[in-house]
């Protein structure tokens, strides 16, 4: 499979027959005409949504309130004011998202690195480690992919707050968080939830590894251990950046994980969490919403961008190769 | 009018507590894995010399500690798998025979309810008009931008304003929909469609207070989000396929709805598949979206949202694990198609 990059794509128009005649020719590139402003007028009608908010969340109150944002061409009037609102009003009215930007980067930096460790060692003794058993182990994190997490929510909040007893005996007393320490539980359900699939991906890059450069290693009397940290790893960063991304977009995005584990209060609802409060309770509101929303957006957005080669690596060797 | 940054030092503090325990567990783990196999094969190399200098038997090579390696290598994934998904998942299934303090049983008395009670029906159907549209018509509009786009210019940019909402929040990306579908009773209107259809002559409506055509608007939203996702997949694949074929098949002079439906289809057809599995699943367990544009009213919820309410604000544990089962028994016959998919994968 290869990837989506636009390299790719200029190799494989190459290919095509070049038509022979003037008339075949002509019409090939009409063709391809209509197909080049057909894609960008969808794409541009897809992209207006996202390009309302962004102009509306850069227009004052007022303005926001009482015309539709694509007055603005004709009457342009730009302010920064609903962002300082948003992210430092003192009111309690105004979001203070600033804090919750602060809980989204809490959450999400251990929410990534502990699940890519674990699953990386996972992956590497499912693809390289023989021992009895292993398709089922595999078989097994497999399929807990497809478990809906909602499966998990009510046992796992009470496995935090009352702790493990079996038969009298406390295996584990209960966390009793308060405030931030809250972030403690977030990055244990994140981890949980995100290790089926990231053993699954990672698995994937790490199994197509040439069998060859274990076998060398081996014989040179590289322990497992040594294999997976001299050979391994360099070899799979790309892998790792592609779940990374990919976790990174799932954690921070996330709703429903943040809002039972971590809660509504100021010191730990992320920005997600706070944007879907506001959009409830104060829903026409929207000079806050409109900035409020591009503030979350904003992040992973340039993840995105930057790194959205590695994303679609990723995404591919997630569906396709399966 | 200030931020008070001293407020989020705690935050800060335990952000590096965090950091701090994934160096330990990890370095720890990774260390561990180094010393003691290394101290083993310094007692083996001694068993040796000592056995070469007495001129006893040398001692049988250990059997094996290849399985003793997986067993560390794993030992925290399936840890936290188990903890945090197979347990409670089992826990779940019998919570859901359970009253809604988890005091006596009750058979199937929740399932029973669920089926019985209109609100809950309704919600059923709701969930099943969400999984039938939103993968078919993602996957469809992400075909044929695909194939659309495979002969544009600016292909690279075209897609990724398609493929952009992926990164954005259902949060986020509700409140964009949200701003689209706003309504003003007098004056101008501010919100895109409402514009649209007053200028067309219209009347404004209260889009999202309409049912059923708000959970149709709703699943807009979420087809917004995906069809990126259908189309990056199935673009790949249509990549994918050998030149040569695609010539040959030229070379017969196929039309180009031929060419789309006996060589480009076939031939993306398991990548086709992968694309609907996968948003079934993300559908089925869709809340985001329900929960920022209309919070489940105006007859707009789902499954996923609906057992949110029942577990966390009605206390429901019976109910709501009931409802979290129901999920799970949707998804099961996909599990089952993907190892088998997964088997014949492995032994081929």
């Amino acid at each position: 499979m290869t990837t989506a990059t636009p390299t790719v794509a200029a190799g494989t128009q190459k290919t095509d027959g070049t038509p022979t005649t003037t008339a075949g020719r002509v019409r090939k590139r009409l063709n391809s005409r209509t197909a080049t402003l057909v894609s960008i007028v969808i794409a541009v009608v897809w992209t207006i949504p996202t390009f309302g908010l962004l102009v509306s969340s850069l227009r004052p109150e007022d303005e926001i309130k009482t015309t539709g944002w694509w007055t603005s061409f004709t009457n342009p009037q730009f302010t920064f004011e609903n962002y300082e609102q948003v992210l430092f009003g003192r009111s309690a009215s105004s979001g203070q998202l600033a804090g919750s930007f602060i809980n989204s980067l809490a959450i999400t930096i251990p929410s990534v690195l502990f699940p890519l460790a674990f699953a990386c060692l996972a992956a590497y003794a499912l693809a390289w480690i023989n021992f009895r058993g292993r398709d089922w182990v595999y078989i097994a994190i497999f399929a807990l992919q497809i478990v809906p997490l909602q499966m998990a929510l009510v046992p796992l909040l009470r496995f935090f707050s009352t702790g493990v007893t079996l038969g009298g005996v406390t295996l584990m007393p209960a966390w009793d968080l308060v405030d931030e320490q809250k972030f403690a539980q977030v990055w244990f359900a994140h981890t949980c939830f995100a290790l089926p699939f990231a053993v699954f991906l990672l698995h994937n890059f790490i199994s197509q590894l040439p069998g060859d450069l274990m076998e060398a290693a081996r014989v040179d009397g590289a322990t497992h251990p040594k294999i997976f940290r001299t050979i391994v790893l360099p070899l799979i960063t790309p892998a790792l950046a592609a779940f990374g991304i990919f976790q990174f977009l799932w954690v921070w995005n996330d709703l429903l994980v943040a809002l039972i584990f971590a809660g509504g209060s100021d010191e730990t609802a992320p920005l997600t969490v706070r944007l879907a409060e506001m959009a409830g309770t104060r829903g026409n509101e929207w000079q806050r919403l409109t900035a409020g929303a591009f503030v979350s957006i904003v992040i992973p957005l340039i993840v995105f961008l930057s790194l959205q080669r590695f994303f679609v690596r990723g995404l591919l060797a997630g569906s396709v190769k399966g | 009018m200030e931020f008070d940054f001293a407020d989020q030092q705690p935050k800060l503090l335990m952000l590096m507590y965090g950091l701090v325990a994934f160096v330990l567990v990890v370095g720890g783990l990774l260390l561990l894995l180094d010393v003691v196999p290394a101290w083993f094969a310094r007692r083996r190399e001694a068993q040796l010399v000592a056995a070469s200098v007495g001129g006893a038997p040398l001692p049988r090579r250990p059997k094996q500690r290849e399985g003793i390696f997986a067993l560390f290598f794993l030992l925290p994934t399936l840890l936290l798998l188990t903890i945090g998904l197979v347990v409670p998942a089992i826990r779940t299934v019998l919570l859901s025979l359970m009253n809604r303090t988890s005091t006596e049983w009750v058979g199937l008395d929740n399932f029973g309810w669920m089926f019985s009670d209109d609100a809950i029906v309704r919600v059923l159907v709701n969930t099943l008009v969400w999984v039938l549209l939103v993968p078919l018509v993602a996957t469809g509009f992400g075909l044929i931008y695909a194939v659309l786009v495979d002969k544009a210019r600016f292909e690279a940019v075209a897609k990724s304003l398609i493929f952009l909402p992926m990164a954005i929040s259902f949060v986020g990306a509700s409140i964009i929909w949200k701003f689209v579908y706003a309504y003003r009773g007098e004056g101008d209107q501010i919100g895109l469609l409402n514009q649209i259809v007053v200028s067309l002559g219209g009347e404004p409506k209260q889009w999202l207070l309409e049912s059923p055509l708000n959970t149709l608007l709703l699943i807009v939203i979420m087809v917004w989000i995906q069809a990126g996702f259908a189309m990056v997949v199935l673009s790949a694949a249509i990549k994918a396929i050998p030149g040569d074929i695609v010539e040959a098949a030229r070379l017969d002079g196929v039309s180009p709805w031929q060419m789309f439906w006996q060589i480009t289809m076939p031939s993306i057809r398991p990548a086709l598949i992968v694309v609907m599995v996968t948003l079934t699943i993300a559908t089925l367990k869709v809340f985001d979206i329900v929960r920022t544009s209309t919070n489940g009213n105006y007859d707009t919820s789902v499954i996923a949202n609906e057992m949110y309410n029942q577990a966390f604000r009605y206390s429901e544990n019976g109910r709501g694990s009931a409802l979290a089962v129901f999920l799970f028994i949707l998804v099961i016959p996909v599990v089952i198609y993907q190892i088998r998919n997964l088997r014949q994968q492995r032994e081929g």
